[in-house]
């Protein structure tokens, strides 16, 4: 059976004094079934992802537990940055298969109350190798660092093209009344703001956020009896390469090459076809390597495209128009799912004063570690 | 870990030190006496690093340890200004470094022997070896004078 995604929810993102991991997943959960028209009972698949701030060994059961289901197939998925879109491939599959009519994908996070960001900052640098990373003080904008030198070294890769995507993005944020970085950012603001880890400086970071999302993925049957809104689940792809900064195969070309070619496959499509992208941008270095690894733009031409306005609205390429990781709010797995409820937004018509004109089809990318894992999709208006 | 560890009280008071597993005691008992080895098949040369029992291009068990002249340069680098934890705070602003070794391995290490402004791409290096708390050392580098 043909699996759509159904429904889609976020809760309020940024900080929510008060807030906690599995309600933050409930609220997501309740909402995006809403959406779908579906009720709780009638979810037979569950997949959720990871928590810093309440974390657990099999955290779909507490999920499960909590939201007061018992779905016949259930399972929590870890692939950092990457996972949300690595559960809308599997939730598409478990569909395809006949094994779920409804999965419900659900991911959620108080990083911000539960962590601090003093907290977040440590507990992800432990994502470091025990041995031959985390005795050297690498920070994960250090690693992210790394990458961002060579690519300047080989790709001609500016500090301006890097401030470009953050001040754009930072404009997109501006337009969505949830984000929670809406004040404005010049490119001044930008290229002098304090140091992180040279050459990334604080608004070429993500924001530590509180916030949670929510999809439905059901068989095309179901979605057509319930709602009116179901988007098409036109392609997707894999690729995972390494884990830790040391070992990663090239500093400027990732597994979203191999990701994205697949995904491109699938649903019989090209970059030029796609009119809005929702790229994982944990750092501005990420997109601007990932733009240019998935072939939107030839080596060493995004920078000046995005100074060119290329990520703008009405630009060749409208991307992370809710604001990303960097403006919007991460808030872990659920940071990547923001992306994609943005991509179905659009879809939908629903994207308000973002809304980029005539959307029909749409490109979302994760990539979770050091540009380790990565999986793309590709969705369509239905 | 002993009443007197700082991190005992605080895991993030201390900096980490490296957690040795039975893949990796050669490789620090190496560290330990001031020499860097990596591992190269017997099979098919391959050269990797970190040390395991097997080579990941033709899967041959039980890959040679090998000594490494310490020379290399580096690949990529940072400065980092903001520290992962408490315990690197007063160590900023240090460069962190890729560092290729000539022998075909590469290493995550700290730029010693200079301020962190002298790091650039392409610099030659040599190994040295910084004590740790508790026995053992950890490979760093600093700018190798020819």
């Amino acid at each position: 059976m043909t699996p759509v995604i159904s429904g889609v929810a976020d809760t309020a993102v940024g900080r929510l004094d008060g807030s906690g991991c599995m309600a933050l997943h409930a609220e997501a959960a309740s909402a995006a079934l809403a959406d779908a028209g579906l009720r709780a009972d009638e979810v037979d698949g569950v997949l959720c992802a990871y928590s810093l701030a309440e974390p657990h060994l099999m955290l779909s059961s507490v999920f499960n537990e909590y939201f007061g289901i018992s779905p016949s197939y259930s399972a929590a998925v870890q692939a950092g940055g990457a996972t949300a879109c690595a559960l809308v491939m599997q939730a598409a599959a478990l569909v395809r298969a006949g094994i779920c009519r409804n999965v419900l994908a659900v991911c959620a996070d108080n990083r911000l109350t539960g962590l601090g960001r003093n907290g977040a900052v440590a507990a992800l640098a432990e994502v470091g190798h025990p041995q031959f990373e985390r005795p050297y003080g690498m920070s994960i904008p250090a690693a992210y660092a790394l990458v961002a030198r060579r690519c300047m070294f080989e790709r001609g890769v500016t500090a301006e093209h890097l401030a470009a995507i953050s001040v754009t993005q930072r404009g997109h944020a501006r337009r969505h009344p949830k984000a929670q970085a809406r004040d404005p950012l010049t490119m001044e603001q930008a290229l002098s703001a304090r140091m992180i880890a040279d050459p990334l400086r604080l608004f070429d970071c993500c924001l530590v956020s509180d916030g949670g999302a929510a999809l439905v993925i059901s068989a095309a049957d179901v979605a057509a009896d319930r709602t009116d809104h179901a988007v098409s689940i036109l392609g997707y792809g894999q690729m995972n390469t390494h884990e830790h900064a040391f070992a990663m195969p090239s500093l400027t070309d990732f597994g979203c090459r191999q990701s994205a070619a697949q995904a491109f496959a699938m649903a019989g499509l090209t970059p030029a076809d796609i009119d809005v992208a929702e790229i994982y941008d944990s750092f501005t270095i990420t997109l601007l390597a990932e733009l240019e690894s998935i072939g939107f733009f030839p080596k060493g031409e995004a920078g000046p495209a995005i100074l060119d306005g290329a990520l703008e609205l009405d630009g060749v390429l409208p991307c992370n128009t809710h604001g990303g990781l960097l403006s919007y709010g991460h808030s872990g797995a659920a940071g990547g799912m923001f992306h994609i409820v943005e991509a179905v937004r659009q879809l939908r018509g629903e994207a308000e004063a973002r809304q980029v004109a005539g959307a029909e089809t749409a490109f979302v990318h994760g990539d979770g570690g050091i540009l380790s894992a990565h999986c793309s999709l590709i969705l369509g208006r239905a | 870990m002993s009443a007197t560890d700082p991190s005992a009280k605080d895991p993030m008071a201390a900096k980490p030190v490296p957690l040795v597993t039975a893949d990796t005691r050669a490789f620090w008992d190496a560290c330990a006496e001031g020499v860097l080895t990596y591992q190269r098949c017997a099979a098919c040369g391959h050269v990797q690093f970190p040390p395991r029992p097997f080579c990941t291009e033709c899967r041959a068990a039980g890959p040679v340890t090998e000594r490494s002249a310490g020379l290399g340069a580096i690949h990529s680098f940072t400065i980092v200004h903001r520290a992962p934890t408490p315990a690197f705070k007063a160590d900023t602003p240090y460069a962190l470094a890729l560092v290729d070794f000539d022998e075909g391995f590469r290493l995550m290490v700290n730029l010693r022997g200079c301020p962190p402004s002298d790091a650039r791409i392409g610099l030659r290096v040599r190994v040295l070896f910084e004590p740790l708390a508790g026995g053992g050392a950890l490979p760093q580098v600093r700018p190798l004078v020819e």
